[in-house]
């Protein structure tokens, strides 16, 4: 008996061991908040549930920063962390917010479209919890999220995810996934409330152009590219070849898919007047045959499979041993989003966005991302938002 | 908190009951003792909303 209850006492500390050492870390990571800095830009702050229900006082909603020029023009909407493990959309974001002064027109940017989703991680794949970009004043910590929302937010998943309006019958997962519930409603799931709200800011700021900033798998053929619906797509072809001359990158245009629904670059378009479009840089850490997914593969990208891979041409991106580093896919974000302001600004003059102060390529690359962050604990109190 | 999710964590709380149950009734076996102690901390850790 005595003997027993040593064991059952062993096994309880063991137990206890585990679940304080693992949770507190998991705890720590969904309550640590990452400093953004509103840069000269930013005239005005809003929460997402000021524009759907149901979003207030929970881990979905997020900040929406609005850069206001002194003379009217166009509008667009820039979302990045749609899914919150292809970092290079919200660092492109956090970059515009820090430095973007918007001379005519409006920029709104939600660096954080998913929230949740930024709050959860991908524990059986062994990702970062964490990742830092170094900067010209030390090291700014972000969260590494998952590709959908934590269930702590939205829970069950249901056994099949009936799209709505289409119907259209999508894994169980997507219903966390906030690149499927496009358009979303707004008594439906948590996820879909987000997507709404969205919707609703495109609607009654009557938004001329939507962004939607991701990472690929090299080994997807839908990488490195602007993928675009019909009425987006002839913007997207000029500002992909204007892009490959005067900067020498590749950055193809893909076709939305008509059939396939749920996506931020088929529903903005078919549910509004708003034109998507959605941004991929290949992100070499989210492929699957790859060593660990660490910290330094998230940012270098650079890995000796791949690179055997890429020997036996089974990836859709050129590959090297320079890896795809996290200034090119952030650089690369940067400069398409300027160029489709410039192309749309050519055929509607009346409706341009004439922006200073965000970085092209050469510039992100030849600096470092880190290079474009203000340093929070010098900046004015009021100015910086916790996200 | 919608209400089936409210459900959901009312069945996550009675299988965390459940294996707590076994765990302290299980005499022997060792192994099943521990696979009960496992079982647990995904359990509990949805419970105290940390994963």
């Amino acid at each position: 008996m005595k003997r027993l209850g040593l064991i059952k006492g062993v096994l309880v500390l063991v137990f206890l061991v585990f679940l304080i050492q693992g949770g507190s870390r998991l705890y720590r990571h969904r309550h640590y908040d990452v400093p953004v800095v509103a840069g000269p830009g930013v005239t005005r702050v809003a929460r997402l549930s000021d524009f759907g229900p149901g979003l207030k006082g929970t881990m979905a909603d997020t900040w929406v920063y609005f850069l206001e020029g002194k003379e009217p023009g166009g509008k667009a909407l820039l979302m990045a962390n749609t899914h919150a493990n292809e970092p290079e959309g919200l660092l492109a974001a956090v970059i515009i917010i820090e430095n973007a002064v918007v001379e005519k027109g409006t920029l709104i940017v939600i660096p954080q479209f998913d929230h949740s989703a930024s709050l959860n991680t991908r524990s059986g794949d062994g990702y970062p919890l964490y990742f830092e970009i170094a900067t010209d004043w030390g090291r700014k910590k972000f969260r590494m999220g998952n590709r959908d929302a934590s269930p702590l937010d939205q829970w069950p998943d249901p056994d099949v995810y009936i799209h709505y309006p289409d119907r259209q019958l999508l894994s169980y997962i997507d219903v966390r996934n906030t690149n499927r519930t496009w358009p979303g409603r707004p008594n439906g799931p948590r996820m879909e409330k987000v997507t709404y709200a969205a919707m609703e800011i495109m609607r009654r700021d009557k938004v001329d152009l939507a962004f939607d900033m991701h990472g690929a798998e090299t080994m997807f053929p839908v990488t490195n590219c602007i993928v675009a619906p019909e009425k987006s797509i002839r913007i997207a072809t000029l500002a992909s070849l204007t892009v490959k001359a005067r900067e020498g990158f590749d950055n193809h245009v893909e076709p939305s898919p008509g059939g396939f629904r749920g996506l931020s670059h088929r529903e903005i378009g078919d549910y509004s007047e708003t034109l998507p479009f959605l941004l991929e840089a290949p992100i070499p850490f989210l492929d699957q045959p790859t060593g660990p997914k660490t910290e330094k593969l998230l940012l270098d990208g650079k890995d000796p499979f791949l690179l055997s891979l890429a020997q036996k041409k089974k990836l859709f991106v050129p590959y090297d041993e320079s890896g795809w580093p996290i200034e090119k896919r952030v650089g690369q974000h940067c400069s398409v989003v300027l160029e489709i302001f410039r192309q749309y600004a050519k055929k509607n003059p009346e409706r341009s966005i004439l922006v200073n102060g965000i970085p092209r390529y050469a510039e992100v690359v030849g600096n470092g991302v880190g290079h474009y962050f203000h340093d929070p604990a010098k900046a004015e109190k009021d100015r910086v938002y916790m996200n | 908190m919608p209400l089936i999710m409210i459900f959901y964590y009312l069945i996550t709380v009675y299988l965390i009951g459940l294996l707590a149950w076994n765990f302290l009734r299980e005499k022997k076996k060792i192994e099943d003792m521990a696979m009960y102690l496992l079982v647990l901390i995904p359990l509990l850790l949805r419970v105290l909303r940390i994963k």
